[in-house]
């Protein structure tokens, strides 16, 4: 697939030029702006259109080893925030819009009229909550329809709303919305729920769900605000129509790696591919931490785990490639590396070798 | 320099209704995440745009009639005020390029 090209009349010789630019605020890019700050290798970190990435949007963080009574999930990435810009990185607002990888120093392009250029790239992209692609699913957002239940639950007290979706996160979502909803109509493509057996439990044993298993929803109505959905049958075709003032979704996450199709080898869905127990990707001297490259574990804790490892193996990479003068990475003062660990292959061809 | 207002359902009509300038109002939430995240950018906001246009912040919790009236169904929801109407409605977090030339285009209309 082609990369969509940079527009057009960009100076790019007054861009600014960065050792590392770290695309993405989440655990993933504030743990590697940590480590890439302490390094001295001062990173621009560019924040996205969701700062502070998908913890922002829960509530209670209890299983982020080091909080014994839990955390707010903004709280800890504002921490993270802090953390990372004491020691030097460098928070710019904005979304990454178009990105040239062909060849070194990197362009990037922020919100299509600011020009970068970057040594290396660490793409800390995330991951974000799927909608159903309706038309008026997208016209009614924030007017009934959202994909936060903590966020927006309390805004439909005594009321029937309907949640889509059939893994943890809709169980969760499902029972959450029950503390303020009349009803809640848990909406189902399928006869089987994906998630776990304890959520599953909780949410068919609860006198506030209905299930409408093997059922899509086609399309929303209202016009300032939701006032119901149509509904169809996936075994029959039949369709009917539910009345409802609020329509959560919850059918899952989706990478977000768009900007990098076409340079960055991805997954069917999307998923950025790595090199084996590494952040290399296919193009030299550009790393991928967090969700972007995970569709296994996704926890905060892995996504800062990556990050702290792209940062690193961005650190190695700038002192191979004689763009700093000597490698500080945290690693240095705890443990000596591996003997081999400066003796790397082509990335290409270790790539080559894994996937084959 | 100024700081963001608090608005209360009791001080809406003459903080924001009656301003004769352009009004940004976040309607949020102590309890939300996403309100957290961009708070820091409307106190920025209400520094830079001082004299210019006023940000009002309004706490659904304590003032539900307000949000009542305005339909809020989402939080953050940041309404744009000007004479008295809402022209603009953006849900989540915006960014503050995109606020701010909100504000721009707002405050450089005639009233």
């Amino acid at each position: 697939m082609t990369p969509a090209p940079l527009p057009d009349g960009l100076d790019w010789s007054a861009a600014a030029r960065h050792d590392v630019v770290i695309v993405g605020t989440g655990p993933a890019g504030l743990t590697a702006a940590l480590y890439a700050s302490r390094a001295n290798l001062t990173p621009l970190v560019v924040q996205g259109p969701e700062p502070g990435g998908q913890l922002t949007t829960t509530t209670d963080v209890e299983n982020f080893p080091g909080y014994p009574d839990g955390v707010m999930g903004p709280e800890m990435m504002q921490d993270l925030e802090k953390q990372a810009t004491r020691f030097g990185a460098e928070l710019q607002w904005g979304t990454i819009t178009h990105v040239d990888l062909s060849e070194r120093p990197f362009k990037l392009v922020v919100d299509e009229a600011t020009p970068l250029l970057a040594e290396t790239v660490i793409v800390s992209t995330g991951a974000s909550a799927k909608y159903l692609g309706l038309e008026n699913e997208k016209r009614l957002l924030g007017r009934g329809v959202s994909a936060c239940a903590t966020c927006d639950g309390a805004f439909f007290r005594e009321e029937e709303i309907a949640i889509v979706g059939g893994g943890d996160t809709a169980m969760e979502e499902a029972l959450f919305l029950t503390r303020f909803a009349s009803r809640v109509h848990l909406i189902h493509r399928r006869d089987a729920f994906r998630a776990s057996k304890i959520m599953q439990d909780r949410v068919l044993g609860h006198e506030k769900v209905t299930v409408h298993w093997n059922t899509v929803v086609t399309d929303v109505m209202g016009e300032a605000g939701v006032e119901g959905l149509a509904l169809e049958d996936t075994e029959t075709g039949e369709a009917r129509s539910l009345a409802v003032t609020g329509l959560f979704v919850a059918i899952g996450h989706k990478p977000n790696t768009e900007i990098f199709r076409g340079w960055l080898d991805q997954d069917d869905a999307g998923y950025i591919q790595t090199l084996p127990d590494s952040t290399y990707t296919n193009v030299d001297g550009v790393f991928a931490c967090g969700d972007a490259q995970d569709h296994v574990y996704r926890q905060a804790v892995t996504a800062a785990g990556t990050g702290c490892m792209a940062a690193i193996d961005a650190e190695r990479w700038l002192a191979e490639h004689g763009e700093i003068e000597d490698v500080r990475t945290e690693t240095e003062y705890h443990a000596a590396p591996a003997e081999d660990s400066n003796d790397h292959e082509p990335v290409q061809d270790k790539l080559a070798e894994a996937q084959g | 320099m100024a700081d963001t207002v608090t608005g209360t359902d009791a001080n809406f009509e003459a903080e924001v209704l009656n301003s004769d300038q352009p009004v940004l109002v976040d309607f949020w939430a102590t309890w939300c995440g996403p309100c957290r995240t961009i708070a820091p950018t409307l106190e920025e906001l209400a520094a830079e745009y001082g004299g210019k246009a006023k940000v009002v912040k309004l706490d659904v919790d304590n003032n539900p009639e307000t949000a009542m009236k305005y339909g809020i169904r989402s939080i953050p929801s940041l309404l744009f005020f000007k004479d008295g109407r809402p022209v603009d409605q953006m849900v989540g977090v915006v960014p503050k390029r995109v606020l701010a030339d909100k504000l721009d285009t707002l405050a450089s209309q005639a009233a």
